[in-house]
């Protein structure tokens, strides 16, 4: 039972970053959502905004390293080149094959039946991610910035959550892709 | 008592929609790369990770200058929030459309 660099990396990004991404996000929806000067004292808000505060902050620093471990350290892994394979001569019967296993952009867009995971798949993945970092440090300045103002001005505070929403949105898309690219062709 | 000290809704204002410029910048970045083989080879910054690298530059480089211009601008102002919500709204919808395969396969 083990796992090479490669695929730590992969866990690291998608199981560890992502996830934790993607499960707070209900955590900081709710104190957004109940972050009302109708509902709650004037206590229970500034608690609920320490909360959120670091819920948006703790998110948007996950998301960012998220994309960049993503896209600096496993992506350039996924679309590596195979080695460019000698042409069969009489003297060479039988050239080493290149294990596409090992290229997994390759190896899915080799068949066409699995080349849509890459065609349409990874091309939305890797630029539908970026959206979801810059959306949620916006929210995370603002919440820091605003306080307990948000309780008291719902545009801003339905502002916050609809670019929240959004952000966990394209993470979604992102990270469920991600999962079926990885089931698809697992990097080694 | 306790009293409420209000802030201008100006920096906010200019992070949301700095956000949503950003998201466009992004999306356009995609698209010229993808109509444009030049711009797709100029984006290439990193030849391992390919033009995806210059693309995400250029969105957080237009992202970040867009928040220090607005957040200058709007520092101490009153704005619109809703209006400026609308269009960062239209902005993100915009950037995600341009980044969408089979939108950005058509060029």
């Amino acid at each position: 039972m083990s796992l090479t660099e490669r695929e730590w990396w992969a866990v690291l990004h998608g199981m560890c970053l992502g996830a934790l991404f993607l499960l707070a996000f209900s955590g900081v929806l709710i104190e957004f959502w109940t972050m009302r000067s109708n509902l709650v004292t004037a206590e229970g808000i500034r608690k609920s905004v320490r909360r959120a505060i670091v819920g948006t902050w703790v998110m948007a620093i996950v998301a960012w390293l998220t994309v960049i471990t993503g896209t600096y350290i496993v992506y350039p892994w996924y679309r590596a080149k195979p080695p460019v394979q000698p042409a069969p001569t009489a003297a060479i019967v039988s050239p080493e094959k290149t294990d596409l296993a090992y290229y997994p952009k390759a190896y899915l867009v080799a068949n066409p039946k699995t080349a849509q995971w890459h065609n349409f798949g990874m091309e939305w993945k890797e630029h539908i991610a970026w959206f979801s970092p810059i959306l949620a440090t916006a929210v995370a300045f603002v919440t820091s910035r605003y306080r307990q103002q948000i309780a008291y001005d719902n545009l801003l505070r339905w502002s916050l959550m609809t670019i929240f929403v959004i952000s966990f949105a394209a993470a979604g898309v992102a990270g469920l892709f991600g999962a079926f690219i990885t089931k698809a062709a697992p990097l080694y | 008592m306790e009293t409420k000290q209000t802030l201008n809704n100006g920096a906010a204002a200019a992070a949301i929609l700095a956000a949503g410029i950003g998201s466009f910048a992004f999306g356009a970045a995609v698209c010229l790369a993808q109509a444009v083989k030049a711009v797709g080879n100029f984006f290439t910054f990193s030849v391992a990770v390919g033009p995806l690298s210059g693309k995400t530059s250029v969105g957080i480089v237009v992202w970040v200058a867009a928040w220090l211009i607005l957040g200058r601008m709007w520092k101490d102002r009153q704005v619109s929030l809703g209006k400026v919500f609308s269009l960062t709204l239209v902005l993100i919808a915009l950037g995600l459309l341009a980044t969408f395969p089979t939108f950005f396969d058509m060029f």
